[in-house]
């Protein structure tokens, strides 16, 4: 007995793909390297991200192996340092940044908004090219032997205790933090000027309101970042101690620049995903999503508040008192948005009609796990909490559970929901289920040992540990291995589905939401004619109509 | 119509729908591009100000810290030259607005001279900036690579500005120490200041070239308008970096 | 945590650290900040059971085979309204806890029994006021109010205590404190939890707490021969500070006699009180803490102390009662837990009496 389904697929045996579509528009390596098609850029980005995925998820079975005793036996200290500062590097600015935004944004935000293309093709162009040249520099970097600052660079460690590359690592990160910032423009841009007539702002899809939201940290933030770097790197190359004591500098002013962007970065890094959340959790229980104009308002309140938390990273750095009391009631108050989402998205299972594809699956890992970390997120913005807490495993465990739980789990989710637009072609159900039951499984066993290693005490970023702290570590390793197993897969059937997936036809799931309603994959220009958008978003019951007027006609 | 390649072929597409030559393709109407590319150029002013924001911030700390260091230190700037680059760059702000004005009013030879004579002041404000830069070298005041506290501790040593501020009293050697940091932000700001200026100079010279051949005269004149925004903002910053750097203890 | 059974706590407590799922609680605070630790547990396992209820059980109540038509519903402010309102409320809580713990925590008490730390790549450095000096261990007492003064040398690290539930960063540049009260003797983890460089991972040491009578005998058997303040004297004379700092009518400097602690109106007229981190700052960076009616012409001595060196001076100058030659006061027994309170005895007499005029504090 198969399970229900929603997928609606064309007569298998006549089926064809599209033969004029934005991948066979045009040929050669020229036209995808000088393109200005938000689509082919968006699938360079996959690619291109999928890359260091994998270098850093590598990094992070190096960390996983060393530690399975509690000597530094596989490798030298100053190895392991650097395998976690640039799996920290890799993971954070080269892959969970760019994800959604970069390739699954960049591909459908024009399509819900229904225009033709983003706002600036050729600033989107440029994107990637800084992407890719930053890339190369972090390559070269852990070519020519790596670095070992931890992903935080703190000073006066980075700037005058170590002779590893600090500087093309700073620089790399300078060079993609503008391939962010030039991402998020264009996505501000689009969403305010380029949304076809009637399309107001509270008939958007959701996900448009999220990577909005994320797009203002990214353009905000993101240039802090950049000069806290400059200044970094100044600091390495001339010397001035503007963060060294001893020459009058303060290294706590280092502290404040960078968490200024990069507290606002997580919420960059978490919106989107939940933005992929809400259009399956709608789509596969065949309804709006519940409380619309909440879950918008929501995004916007994290991205406003996400800027005004940052010195919770700081709670035991010698911060005043009363800054760190302020700082925590901040902390407290840009939870409940989150929390309200995963209320939102429960709800919208309420009355619907729900079944279990592979987005919704990831899905709902997405909505337990996220709501774990993001609790576990609280007992750290406490400061009472914090005291203990804080530089242990619990912080390691808290943001791998919202951002490989929560961010990649989203990402993997919106990769399986839209694929089928992209390359017209569907994935296999069946083991792509699997990987997302196994990824579940591997996933909690890595990381919720560490949440008990937290409490014990163990630290952060060490290469060696007391004995005691052995039978969890070696759960944790044990955990990663499936989790490992769980993200190889993906590639597998994903790269099998080009050439020998179902075709999927215009709206497999059928979905409501512009980007369903043309061919898969869609044409260059998307739509043959700027649609005129006379319904709400999510709104089922236009779509029915729409079908009915289908069969009426073909029939 | 496909607009996938981001380099104009020399395709010859046949247009069934009226637009400007210039109009690309992603676009509705011309209205929608204008208002767009000028959305988008003031939403990148806002991150520059967030990338300047940050050495404002450690300038604005470290002055109130070592108040002492920053005061003397600045006496060692030129307000004349100061005063002068003011001056350079507002009045490269007028001619740039009236390039602007002329490109509306589709008058190539105005616009052409508008942007000459901004490219003329720009210029002439790098300049002035590499004499004041030259100066630093010459007094031994370039932090981390050639610097001298003497004429911090012994502000006698020093009869150029010993004379413009007698009143400037010898400081403390750790104090005088501080006054290093006031160089390294004075670099650091003017020198990424000076980095944009360069980079709006460079667009500058080829928006001559491209003015000269009547590509802004069309009626096109989103690039020169979004342009003099990006010139404007780095005006307006330099408003911000004189009195900061320049007039420090002006006010007593 | 008085509501709480005393059975109960106990049970689970020491459960869970037998299984070494639980860090031991060794101190005054570990138990309140357990509390609310477990509170915590508590409202999050409240919180996700809730949502994955929700979740399951609509999944199987609206499965497309049992629900196949969904039914459109926009919302619910009622429901937005409970799901905002009552989260917040839990986490105002937990910020009114957390806040009063975190203001416990860093805030000592005035009779706290003060050791500094001095924390380096890679090892950490503790000073007894006595004079005895651990390294990577802390010998502490049962039962007093212990306040624990960083510093670093080089680069940021963080000092640990699981079992204490403390922990403090050791910042380049100035003192960070944090205090806590032993109560259970053993021997427990002390980690360097903020990433220092290549042996981040061995800057972990001992913290071994005895009982009162042990902490004494300890200490007798530690001592180096000096404490800490007499350390500072001798650096006090041998840097030449009483050269000015002296309480001869004319002297360049203040006399530092009582100035630990007393309320000084620096030359710009701000008022502040002399505090370590005050003492510290006037050592390395004196022109920016003139005080009033003084010329600023004292040299700064940044490079030509150690950490340690200006901890020795700073210890010094707490103890820097009066004006008379003070060093046999200065005994290493005075310092110990049990005396602290006495006041020098009153009758004790200088060895070489200060007359007035120009008389100046002989090494």
């Amino acid at each position: 007995m198969s399970a229900p389904t929603i997928v609606s697929l064309p007569d298998q045996s006549t089926a064809r793909i599209p033969k004029v579509n934005f991948l066979t528009k045009e040929n050669g390596l020229l036209s995808w390297l000088l393109t200005g098609d938000h689509k082919r850029i968006a699938t360079l980005y996959l690619i291109s991200i999928t890359f260091f995925f994998f270098i850093g998820g590598a990094l992070a079975g190096l960390i996983r192996l060393e530690l399975l005793t509690p000597q530094t036996d596989l490798m030298a200290a100053d190895t392991y340092n650097k395998v976690f500062t640039m799996h920290g590097v890799i993971m954070v600015f080269f892959f969970l940044v760019p994800s959604v935004p970069a390739t699954i944004g960049n591909f459908v935000i024009p399509l819900m908004v229904g225009a033709k293309d983003l706002a600036l093709p050729k600033i989107n162009l440029l994107s990637w090219y800084l992407y890719v040249i930053a890339g190369c520099m972090a390559i070269y970097t852990m070519a020519a032997g790596g670095v070992d600052t931890g992903w935080t660079f703190t000073t006066p460690l980075s700037t005058h205790y170590l002779n590893t590359h600090v500087i093309s690592t700073g620089l790399a990160i300078f060079v993609a933090g503008f391939s962010s910032i030039f991402t998020g423009l264009n996505f501000i841009v689009t969403i305010h000027k380029m949304r076809c007539p009637g399309m107001t702002w509270f008939r958007l899809p959701l996900f448009v309101w999220s990577n909005y939201a994320a797009s203002i940290l990214m353009v905000l933030g993101t240039p802090v970042l950049a000069i806290t770097l400059v200044l970094v790197v100044l600091e390495r190359t001339v010397g001035i101690g503007v963060f060294d004591p001893a020459k009058g500098g303060d290294p706590l002013l280092f502290q404040h620049l960078f968490w200024f962007y990069s507290h606002p970065a997580v919420y960059i890094m978490i919106l989107p995903g939940m933005g992929v959340i809400s259009e399956v959790v709608s789509t596969f229980s065949r309804k709006r999503v519940f409380g619309y104009t909440a879950v918008a308002f929501s995004s916007v309140a994290i991205a406003v508040f996400g800027f005004f938390v940052w010195a919770h990273h700081m709670f035991i750095m010698g911060i005043s008192n009363y800054a760190a009391l302020v700082f925590s009631l901040l902390t407290m108050l840009v939870a409940v948005p989150s929390a309200i989402k995963i209320f939102n998205w429960a709800f919208t299972l309420y009355k619907g009609s729900i079944t279990f594809e592979t987005p919704m699956l990831y899905a709902f890992g997405f909505m337990g796990l996220f709501t774990i970390g993001g609790m576990t997120g609280v007992f750290l913005g406490s400061t009472g909490t914090d005291i203990h807490l804080t530089e242990t495993y619990f912080i390691v465990a808290h943001f791998h559970f919202v951002m490989v739980g929560g961010m990649l789990m989203a990402f993997l989710s919106g990769i399986h929901f839209w694929w089928p637009k992209w390359t017209g072609r569907m994935y296999p159900e069946k083991i792509s289920q699997l990987a997302a039951v196994v990824t579940f499984i591997g996933f909690n066993f890595t990381f919720f040992p560490q949440f008990i290693l937290g409490t014990l005490g163990m630290p952060r970023r060490y290469a060696a540990y007391p004995p005691e702290f052995q039978v969890l570590n070696v759960f944790s390793t044990a955990g990663a291995s499936i989790l490992g197993v769980g993200y190889l897969l993906p590639i597998l059937y994903l790269t099998w589905s080009l050439k020998y997936g179902a075709i999927a036809g215009n709206n497999p799931w059928q979905a409501t939401g512009l980007e369903w309603q043309i061919q898969s994959p869609p044409l260059t220009e998307n739509f043959p004619a700027i649609p005129i958008m006379d319904h709400e978003a999510y709104d089922y019951e236009w779509l029915e109509h729409e079908q009915q007027k289908e069969v009426a006609s073909v029939g | 119509m496909s607009d996938s390649s981001a380099v104009h072929g020399a395709v010859a597409e046949v247009h069934p729908h009226e637009h400007p030559s210039y109009q690309r393709h992603h676009f509705e109407t011309i209205e929608q591009q204008f208002d767009t590319t000028n959305f988008a150029m003031w939403l990148f002013l806002l991150t520059e100000i967030m990338f300047f924001g940050g050495l404002f911030t450690a300038y604005l700390i470290m002055r109130n810290w070592y108040y002492p260091a920053f005061v003397e230190a600045s006496h060692q700037l030129n307000v004349g030259w100061g005063t002068a680059n003011t001056a350079v760059l507002i009045t490269s702000s007028f001619t740039m607005a009236m390039g602007v004005w002329n490109a509306e009013l589709r008058r190539k030879g105005g616009l052409v001279l508008c942007l000459v004579l901004t490219f003329i002041l720009g210029l002439a404000f790098l300049g002035i900036k590499t004499i004041e830069y030259h100066e630093k070298w010459e007094k031994y005041h370039i932090p981390g690579i050639r610097y001298s506290e003497s004429a911090f501790l012994n502000p006698a040593s020093d009869p150029e500005v010993h004379k413009s501020y007698p009143d400037d009293k010898p400081l403390a050697p750790d104090m005088a120490a501080h006054t290093e940091m006031y160089f390294f932000l004075y670099f650091a700001m003017t020198g990424m200041h000076a980095l944009h200026m360069i980079i709006g100079i460079a667009i500058l010279g080829f928006m001559i070239f491209r003015a000269r051949a009547g590509a802004y005269t069309t009626g096109h004149v989103t690039f020169v308008e979004n342009f003099g925004l990006y010139w404007h903002f780095v005006d307006i910053i330099w408003i911000f970096l004189f009195p900061l750097l320049y007039l420090i203890s002006r006010h007593q | 945590m008085n509501h709480i059974s005393p059975v109960l706590w106990q049970f689970l407590v020491k459960w869970l650290t037998n299984f070494a799922l639980f860090p031991p609680e060794a101190s005054k605070i570990a138990p309140e900040m357990d509390a609310l630790y477990f509170f915590m547990v508590l409202v999050s396992l409240v919180g996700l059971t809730l949502v994955v209820l929700l979740i399951v059980s609509f999944s199987i109540l609206y499965s497309k085979k049992r629900h196949p038509v969904a039914t459109q519903i926009e919302g619910s402010t009622l429901l937005e309204a409970t799901w905002t309102i009552i989260p917040l409320g839990l986490f105002l809580v937990m910020f009114v806890w957390g806040a009063l713990l975190y203001f416990r925590i860093y805030t000592p008490p005035a009779n706290a029994m003060n050791i500094y730390v001095v924390g380096k790549q890679w090892m950490w450095k503790a000073e007894h006021p006595g004079g005895q000096h651990e390294i990577n261990s802390l010998h502490l007492p049962t039962g007093r109010a212990v306040q624990l003064t960083l510093i670093s040398q080089d680069v940021f690290h963080s000092f640990s205590i699981p079992a204490f539930r403390v922990k403090r960063e050791a910042i380049p540049g100035r003192y960070t404190t944090v205090w806590f009260e032993p109560t259970t003797p053993g021997t427990y983890h002390l980690f360097c939890t903020q990433y220092c460089g290549t042996n981040h991972s061995q800057m972990i040491g001992d913290i071994v707490v005895m009982t009162p009578d042990d902490f004494k005998k300890w200490l007798a058997s530690s001592t180096s021969g000096n404490s800490l303040a007499q350390d500072g004297e001798r650096l006090f004379a041998s840097l030449s500070c009483n050269a000015c700092h002296n309480p001869g009518p004319d002297s360049r400097g203040p006399n530092l006699a009582n100035v630990y602690g007393s309320k000084l109106t620096l030359s710009s007229g701000q008022t502040i009180t002399a505090d370590e981190a005050y003492l510290r700052q006037s050592i390395l960076n004196p022109s920016q803490h003139i005080t009033q009616g003084y010329a600023p012409i004292m040299p700064t001595y940044q490079g030509q102390i150690s950490e340690e060196g200006v901890i020795a001076l700073v210890e010094y100058l707490k103890n820097l009662n009066s004006d008379y030659r003070i060093q046999q006061t200065l005994n290493t027994t005075e310092l110990l837990p049990e005396s602290e309170g006495k006041q020098a005895p009153a009758g004790k007499a200088p060895a070489t009496p200060v007359r007035g005029g120009k008389g100046e504090v002989k090494q």
